[in-house]
């Protein structure tokens, strides 16, 4: 293992970051899935997690929030542990990773998120319904809180799940891959509601997998590829370097001019 | 309906009934996380656990039995990870693999030790002795009513109905996180959600449904309760508390139809005896499964997504 880099790992964790982690190692089975990974996420801003296939995107993001078991490392949330954060973070699985034929509709999915506040046995009330109702409105799904959710389109179960998240009121949103199978309508409304999340001061951390549109939807991206390559502001750890690094022969030359970084 | 009803069909009956609805409510969560055989792969296992537990007690009583099944249900689940570790094949096929040859192990066991005293043999561990529930010491619907009759109850209806009124009230009180991780595993874990437990807890009260109707209705019933009155109900709703309500009305409809027709339903064309009541119960739930695939309001769902 003498080709590995010398990882040098932060002190301490910012207590201020949403999501920072030290020495993040995951493994499934024997087969190394993210290696002694540090990552620190900006309050208040938008960042992509960036990376081919199979590189730990998605694993980084569950081994984060502990649904998955970590080999090593530190996670803190806002300066907390991940167990005691949890009221503060909502999280948005992959579309896929769900049954859609489950027998619930769109308002159902979306009163889920509003679980942890209801709790195991009390009444969903009115006002619950209404927020409920308020959360599928911002994602423009207003007009199909009473659809079984396998009747939706895949955009729209997209945003149904945003909705849920939204319910939540959380200072910490984090998505896996949210676009991934949506339409351009659907794209759009989901950029548009994660940006007025900004504007109110909370972070969001999202799975990317389009690299022409990180610089236009992210401040802030974490390259990773088994270990971190590259994280900071999308203009300095944004690159031809960094990308080329992160995906190796995968990204041809053209892709990366085309993408028109800064510096290249 | 008089006399003759209450001492021999009333009690049947209801132990069907019971049974049928303790393994229909859990049927319902185990369908929906696609786990549908476990039902069938635990009553299939508790066989030799049960054949065990009499052949070292030498009665049929249900602690020992109760016990043996979950020590059976213990070494399949270790049995399992071996196959699973050992022969590096899927988890479903290593299933199969172990509750089909645990079964046979538990027939064989029982054909080959000495219980021709008790009513412990194959055809009672596939069908039960539904029939043979009967009350004897009722003589009417004013027994109901009688301390001295209501004593003589065959043992196994206070305890099937104890059974299906413990997975009601768990079923109740666990709803949320149940439907919620069912639906979304992932993100009922990030919400703190103990999401192995509640699968734990499910497939105990799977279990625990399946050796006290094995016991009493045999596991043909078990097998179908578990998955046709979930299943037919799926298809008749898009909500899974009506989807559940389905189930438990699929479930009972399919213990009094099948109890009856079997009893009678052989003398009404003519035939001569009755046939068994367990094999009309499972049958019945069979029928309805296919008459709701056929003209159920919420089947062909799957596929329906509208494009982009």
């Amino acid at each position: 293992m003498s080709d590995l880099h010398v990882v040098t790992s932060p002190a301490t964790l910012d207590p201020a970051s949403p999501l920072a982690v030290r020495g993040l190692t995951v493994s499934y089975g024997e087969k190394p899935a993210l290696f002694s990974l540090d990552a620190s996420f900006p309050a208040g801003a938008m960042s992509a997690i960036v990376g081919p296939n199979g590189a730990g995107k998605s694993t980084f993001l569950k081994a984060a929030l502990g649904l998955i078991p970590r080999v090593s490392g530190e996670v803190t949330i806002f300066g907390h542990d991940v167990n005691r954060a949890r009221d503060r973070i909502a999280y948005v699985p992959q579309r896929a990773s769900v049954d859609w034929d489950f027998p619930t509709t769109a308002i159902d999915v979306v009163l889920m998120g509003l679980y942890g506040q209801i709790g195991l046995w009390r009444r969903i009330s009115g006002a619950h319904r209404a927020r409920a109702r308020a959360c599928l409105d911002r994602v423009g799904m207003a007009d199909f809180a009473d659809r079984q959710i396998g009747q939706l389109s895949g955009g729209q179960q997209q945003r149904v799940f945003l909705a849920r998240a939204l319910a939540q009121d959380a200072d910490l949103f984090l998505l896996d891959e949210p676009f991934a199978g949506v339409d351009a309508a659907t794209e759009a409304a989901i950029i548009e509601v994660l940006k007025s999340l900004k504007a109110e001061g909370r972070s969001v951390v999202a799975v990317h997998h389009d690299l022409s549109t990180v610089s236009a939807y992210f401040d802030h991206v974490l390259l990773v590829n088994l270990r971190r390559i590259a994280e900071g502001p999308i203009a300095t750890a944004f690159t031809a370097d960094t990308l080329s690094e992160t995906y190796g022969g995968r990204l041809g030359a053209l892709q990366i001019e085309g993408l028109a970084l800064v510096g290249t | 309906m008089g006399a003759e009803f209450v001492q021999f069909s009333l009690t049947p009956i209801l132990i069907g009934i019971f049974a049928a609805v303790a393994c229909a409510l859990p049927g319902n969560f185990l369908i929906l996380r696609r786990q549908a055989l476990i039902g069938d792969a635990i009553s299939h296992v508790v066989l030799p656990g049960i054949v065990v537990a009499f052949l070292i007690t030498g009665v049929v009583t249900t602690g020992p039995m109760l016990l043996g099944a979950a020590g059976a249900a213990l070494v399949a689940v270790v049995l399992i990870e071996v196959v699973r570790r050992v022969g590096k094949i899927e988890p479903g096929a290593a299933m199969g693999v172990v509750f089909t040859s645990m079964f046979a192990g538990g027939v064989l066991l029982l054909e080959q030790s000495d219980t021709s005293s008790v009513h412990l043999d194959v055809e009672h561990a596939l069908m039960g002795n539904l029939e043979q529930l009967i009350w004897l010491r009722a003589d009417g619907w004013g027994s109901l009513l009688d301390p001295v009759a209501l004593a003589h109850l065959p043992e196994e209806l206070p305890r099937m109905a104890l059974i299906a009124a413990i997975i009601g009230l768990l079923t109740m009180i666990f709803w949320r996180p149940l439907k919620l991780a069912s639906f979304d595993e992932g993100f009922a874990r990030a919400m703190g959600l103990p999401v192995n437990l509640i699968g734990l807890g499910l497939v105990t009260a799977a279990a625990a449904a399946a050796v006290a109707a094995f016991d009493a209705v045999g596991s043909i019933i078990v097998i179908a309760m578990f998955i046709c009155p979930p299943a037919a109900a799926r298809l008749m709703t898009n909500r899974l508390g009506i989807q559940v309500a389905w189930s438990l009305l699929f479930a009972v409809l399919s213990a009094i139809l099948g109890y009856v027709l079997a009893g009678y339903g052989p003398i009404w064309i003519g035939a001569a005896s009755s046939v068994s009541a367990a094999g009309m119960v499972a049958a019945v739930s069979g029928a309805i499964l296919g008459l709701t695939c056929l003209f159920g309001p919420a089947r062909g769902r799957v596929g329906v997504a509208a494009g982009g």
